[in-house]
């Protein structure tokens, strides 16, 4: 079955936050506990949207010793392409939905002498598990997290209450601003740096740590793309025979299974790999949106990542 | 502390040796459950791996982790080759929950699969574990390893059948930070230890050039909590020796002089690797099972589609495959042996022994 194991669950629980933030918790139908995760591991949500199907992923931010249910946060998107609103305006308690086991692509290195965390937005979630899990077995953490404003900052007050001293927080409205280079000159040897939130910032913070000498090997980060807008296209499928065509609000992989193709998947934010297709025939361009294939296998032009990546041109036929 | 353990053979299992005086064998009906490897007529390299759901009944694979008539004394000899030499088992000292969710997958799999001889009863993380073929009964604390004998990878495996590696994913890449090797096809955790996937593979001939490490890899950072995979190895062993390590090939080298026309039957061995690759749920470690399974040549040609089919594999396979897996001075003394079962009939796909034999 493409997308792995799946978990029936039955939404426990729904919490607004803030003005853009809604809490989901997930339970099992049967009151068995969930499975464990690991602090940084996300899930995929499956939605029937009106018969939509849609599929995204959010990072689990409850306590991962906590077996009872998953909670995640999901900031509503306006002008996105749905998944956020459909949870925020029609999941209510005791509805039924299906899951993902959780998938961890933003581990914490449990080698680690420290870990020194960088979220802005709604990309704390995954620091949340991840701070529950490193409080648990006595794990070093500094964490500097930066919202637009007070009323923004999802989750501070419990986490300044219980980490005072390691929880740093900074707001855009008041021009608060991380100063970078200060703390990453001061980390001890053996520090590993993680980032998760807008691309601009990740890019920030990778950067600088890399011009400051930090290694690779210390330096993660996660971002989920959403499947971008876009011009409708047509595709061949040659495996199957069949010809589709892509809604400009819906992605090459959405498209694929509303043909009745079974597709892989895992992370459907083209991040893990796992929706990599051979291009059988290519006559135009491929409109790379992922973080997976390299700037080789780009240029190649052989393979496409459906989850997110688009085509414009004449002809575009696939291996699925 | 350590683990004491007071063997119950109750009538099902073995009382018998992998050393020594070798009174291991199979009984008829475990021949039939043997975990015959090939499922056509030769042999090559592949990644071959499937899900790891429950299989055909009676079989190998009906259970997440296999129990048969060999377990208690497997676990004995286990507890010797440790006795002699504790580097056999290591965890980084990062790899301590990975430890634990691996004694939760084993402790829960044998709880529900094999209730007759292991229970398990939980009161929040304290625990309550009885293992009634090695007269266990331990009660401890989940996620505190001063309540156990040994850290909990150690305990654990020490009381399972089959090796066991823990690798750390991280780098875009599996790290071998753990293990427990003890019944090992001529390798070295010792000298193993802490490296990545390409290294510990360095030494396979031609696989390297066919892609094989790479596209493996590329489906093991996928793998999946609750949806693990398996695959077979396979080679050839003379003498029921478990511990064939490069530790000990002074003790066991000299034995792949032995085999003649004569002895070919009783002493040469088949040696089966059933592989399971999990993902792991807190730790994202990824355990490897390597679960061994011998049959000696004059049982496995009872079944007559494995007398044809054993025949041809080694008759035509690899020479480089042959040497790497250390059988290449006795190939063609095992083909003139294995001939005599070949009457050159077709064999039907798949590994299962044909209804009618």
């Amino acid at each position: 079955m493409s997308g792995g194991a799946k978990l029936p669950v039955r939404v426990a629980e729904v919490v607004q936050v803030n003005d853009l933030i809604k809490r989901f918790r997930f339970v099992t139908r049967d009151g068995s506990p969930m499975p464990a995760f690991s602090g940084g591991s996300h899930t995929v949500v499956e939605m029937d949207d009106h018969g939509t199907r849609r599929l995204n992923p959010y990072s689990i931010m409850s306590d991962p010793a906590d077996s009872s249910g998953y909670e995640i946060s999901v900031r509503r998107d306006d002008v996105g392409r749905g998944g956020s609103l459909y949870l925020h305006n029609h999941v209510t308690p005791g509805m039924e939905m299906v899951i993902s086991h959780p998938v961890n692509l933003f581990p914490l290195d449990t080698r680690a002498k420290k870990y020194l965390m960088f979220a802005g937005g709604i990309g704390i979630t995954p620091f949340l598990s991840q701070i529950a899990q490193l409080s648990h077995h006595g794990g070093r953490f500094e964490l500097h997290y930066s919202a637009r404003s007070r009323a923004l900052g999802a989750y501070m007050d419990r986490l300044t209450a219980a980490h005072p001293d390691r929880v740093h927080c900074y707001f855009d409205e008041e021009d608060q601003r991380i100063d970078l280079p200060r703390i990453l000159a001061n980390q001890p040897i053996g520090t590993h740096l993680y980032v998760c939130g807008p691309k601009g910032m990740i890019n920030w913070v990778l950067d600088t740590a890399r011009a400051a000498g930090w290694p690779e090997p210390a330096l993660h980060h996660e971002e989920f793309l959403a499947p971008p807008v876009g011009d409708a296209f047509t595709v061949q499928l040659a495996a199957t025979g069949k010809t589709i065509t892509v809604a400009p609000a819906q992605s090459l992989l959405e498209a694929i299974e509303a043909a009745g193709v079974d597709a892989p998947y895992l992370c459907r934010g083209g991040a893990c790999g796992q929706c990599e297709t051979r291009v059988i025939a290519c006559d135009g361009t491929i409109q790379h949106n992922d973080h997976w294939l390299t700037d080789e296998d780009r240029a190649e032009g052989q393979k496409i990542m459906p989850c997110v990546s688009r085509f414009a041109g004449k002809h575009l036929s696939i291996d699925r | 502390m350590s683990l004491d353990f007071t063997p119950q053979f109750d009538g099902f299992f073995r009382n018998e040796t992998f050393r020594d005086d070798f009174t291991y064998r199979n009984s008829p009906q475990n021949i039939r459950r043997f975990a015959f490897p090939f499922d056509r007529d030769d042999y090559m390299y592949s990644v071959n791996m499937e899900p790891h759901t429950p299989g055909r009944p009676g079989s190998v694979f009906e259970h997440t982790f296999d129990v048969d008539e060999h377990y208690v004394s497997e676990m004995i000899d286990r507890a010797k080759v440790l006795a002699q030499d504790p580097l056999r088992c290591q965890s980084l000292p990062h790899m301590t929950l990975a430890g634990w969710d691996l004694l939760e997958l084993i402790m829960e799999s044998k709880a529900r699969d094999y209730p007759q001889w292991f229970s398990l009863e939980k009161d929040g993380n304290r625990w309550r574990w009885i293992n009634r073929p090695m007269g266990i009964d331990q009660t401890f604390t989940f996620l505190d390893e001063s309540t156990l004998p040994y850290g909990p990878f150690e305990y654990i495996t020490r009381q399972t059948q089959g090796d066991f590696s823990l690798q750390d994913e991280r780098d875009g890449t599996l790290w071998m930070d753990a293990g427990m090797i003890t019944s090992q096809a001529d390798w070295s955790l010792d000298f193993d230890i802490g490296m990545n996937f390409h290294e510990w593979h360095a030494p396979v001939p031609l696989a390297h050039e066919m892609g094989v490490f790479d596209r493996a890899l590329k489906f093991l950072l996928k793998l999946q909590h609750g949806a693990p995979v398996r695959r077979y190895n396979w080679t050839m062993t003379v003498n029921p020796l478990l511990d064939t390590a490069p530790e000990t090939y002074p003790e066991w080298g000299h034995m792949r002089t032995l085999p003649t026309q004569e002895n070919m039957g009783h002493m040469m061995h088949l040696r089966v690797e059933l592989q399971g690759l999990f993902r792991l749920p807190r730790s994202n470690a990824i355990a490897f099972s390597i679960r061994c399974y011998l049959a000696k040549f004059e049982e496995l040609v009872t079944v007559p589609k494995w007398g044809r089919r054993l025949h041809r594999v080694v008759r035509d396979i690899h020479p480089d495959v042959a040497a790497y897996k250390g059988f290449l001075r006795n190939r063609d003394a095992m083909v003139e042996w294995l001939s005599k079962y070949d009457d050159g009939k077709p064999t039907s796909p798949g590994w299962w022994p044909d209804d009618e034999e």
